[in-house]
């Protein structure tokens, strides 16, 4: 799989989603085709703030192959600033503090490791924004 | 439209560590064709609704397997993928066989072996129906995506935790007296409350099993049925829709879009309503997604699900008697098998032959999804 992982650093690195400059929306995961305007869509790839608030969230306490060491961990989907959704964990909270409209912002992290391959994956991950901070260490 | 089931055949839901796959299929299959009273040399081709023979059992051609081992051969066989709502697929593909005057009978199966491998490893293939880049690959479990429709239902319209407790309940009631169901044991809502979690709000009694079997169908023409039955159950309506495979990239996760489109398109040709359905089999694989469904279907509004569930309008005897075999939850969910099953439990209870359980039902509905909702598939039949 790593092919597949390594097609899509860049984005998962830097947060780069596609905007379509038809109908103005914009996708993250990035897509290459506009499902409102097809082929009409024009997109062009924008980075995203990394900011948001949660929109929903888990705690996982059954992991798959290569999560065990972290569990529980928490899996959030996010709404940015720029309104898109992204699934991601969020990191730096306690589980008990996690709440629908808690506000995050992206960090580099560690995803997990495939111990086969002898390989770590890296990618965002998200926390929460500390009161008074500037908060864009990443 | 007008197909007709001319019988049915399932195996035991569990775990079924002393037969194989194709074991599985062919006990369906023969208890199918005998319920039929037909001879192998009237089927002309078979659909097979199975997940991942490739994952589960290192073993791929599944279609060509299954007519070699049921002594089919050489009719055509064909496979069909769609997650947990491979068999509904299935369902749908022979029953647009039968329509386009192609084939006049056709065997629709569905079949998976999931207990020969590690719980982990399963985990992990079941979160291969999510998307692989974007949700798996950073830690989402299947469970993990129904934990959050839950939350964000809890949150928008006060489902509680004891009314999603209360589907497990019912359905684990309703198994008792389904000889086929995996889980013979009645369960409360301390139970519930106080099993493990798995995916908070979410908690292993919320969760359908893993498990092993096979269900099948035997499908004819309207001509045709007739040599076989004066009293056929119909399928009158079939719906199928997707959404996107990613939950995040869904306007409104707490409304189950693609089983609007399917239940309307399957609604508009079997000239039927919401409230015509007296009967339902509904894709319960977490306790949140029988709340989703009964919404979307139109049997209550949205939002009013778990409402509904704890003033017992989805009991048998209810308004809507939903999963009267005890569903995916407490009848088992091998899912290639389960979208298949669900029309075996609807052509039981239109013919008064589910023994303990029966709704006394003229018209049924069964409601297969795959994914965390990216595909939904609907049938709805009636008694002949
Ligand atoms: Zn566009």
């Amino acid at each position: 799989m790593i092919p597949r992982f390594w097609r899509n650093i860049r984005y998962r690195y830097n947060l780069i989603a596609t905007k379509c400059e038809t109908c103005g929306e914009i996708f993250f995961p990035p897509r290459k085709l506009c499902p409102n305007c097809r082929r009409r869509g024009k997109l062009v790839e924008k980075k995203l703030s990394g900011r948001g608030k949660i929109y929903t969230y888990t705690v996982v306490y059954n992991a798959p192959l290569g999560f065990e060491m972290q569990l529980p961990y928490i899996i959030a989907i996010v709404e940015l600033e720029e309104g898109v959704r992204v699934t991601a964990q969020i990191v730096d909270c306690d589980p008990d503090d996690v709440h629908i409209g808690m506000e995050v912002e992206a960090v580099f992290r560690r995803i997990s490791e495939d111990g086969e391959a002898g390989l770590i994956y890296y990618g965002y991950k998200f926390r929460p924004v500390k009161e008074g901070g500037d908060g864009h260490e990443v | 439209m007008r197909v007709a089931v001319i019988g049915v055949g399932l195996t035991k839901f569990g775990e079924h560590w002393d037969k194989s796959f194709t074991d599985l299929f062919v006990e369906a299959g023969v208890r199918a064709i005998e319920d039929a009273g037909i001879d192998g040399k009237d089927i002309e081709a078979m659909f097979i609704g199975n997940m991942s023979g490739g994952r589960f059992i290192d073993q791929e051609h599944i279609s060509c397997l299954i007519a070699d081992r049921a002594g089919l051969s050489p009719i055509p066989s064909t496979r069909v993928e769609a997650a947990c709502a491979s068999g509904g697929l299935a369902l749908r593909q022979g029953v647009m066989s039968i329509l386009s005057g192609f084939h006049d009978v056709v065997v629709v199966g569905g079949v998976e072996k999931m207990t020969d491998i590690a719980t982990e490893r399963t985990t992990q293939i079941l979160a291969t129906a999510s998307d692989q880049e974007w949700e798996a690959f950073l830690g989402v479990t299947f469970p993990s995506l129904y934990a959050m429709i839950a939350r964000r239902h809890m949150h928008e319209f006060g489902t509680t935790r004891e009314q999603l407790a209360l589907v497990s309940v019912k359905n684990h009631r309703n198994a008792m007296k389904n000889p086929y169901a995996q889980f013979h044991r009645e369960i409360t809502v301390e139970d519930v409350l106080n099993s493990p979690l798995v995916a908070d709000p979410l908690r292993l009694l919320d969760c359908s099993p893993i498990s092993d079997g096979a269900a099948c169908l035997i499908l004819a023409s309207e001509d045709k049925a007739k040599e076989f039955t004066d009293s056929p159950v119909w399928i009158i309506g079939s719906g199928q829709a997707s959404s996107t495979i990613a939950l995040h990239d869904r306007k409104n996760i707490v409304v189950q879009e693609a089983t609007i489109h399917a239940s309307r398109e399957a609604y508009k040709r079997a000239k039927k309503e919401p409230k015509d359905i007296e009967v339902a089999e509904v894709h319960d694989a977490f306790t949140i997604g029988e709340i989703l469904a009964i919404e979307a279907l139109g049997f209550f509004k949205i939002g009013e699900g778990g409402r509904a569930t704890e003033e017992g309008l989805t009991e048998i005897g209810g308004k809507v008697a939903v999963n009267p075999s005890g569903g995916l939850k407490a009848k088992g969910h091998p899912v290639g098998a389960t979208g298949v099953a669900q029309a075996v439990e609807i052509v039981l209870q239109l013919r008064g032959e589910a023994h303990g359980r029966n709704t006394n039902a003229d018209v049924g509905l069964t409601h297969n999804v795959g994914g965390s909702g990216g595909t939904s598939v609907v049938h709805i039949f009636e008694k002949g």
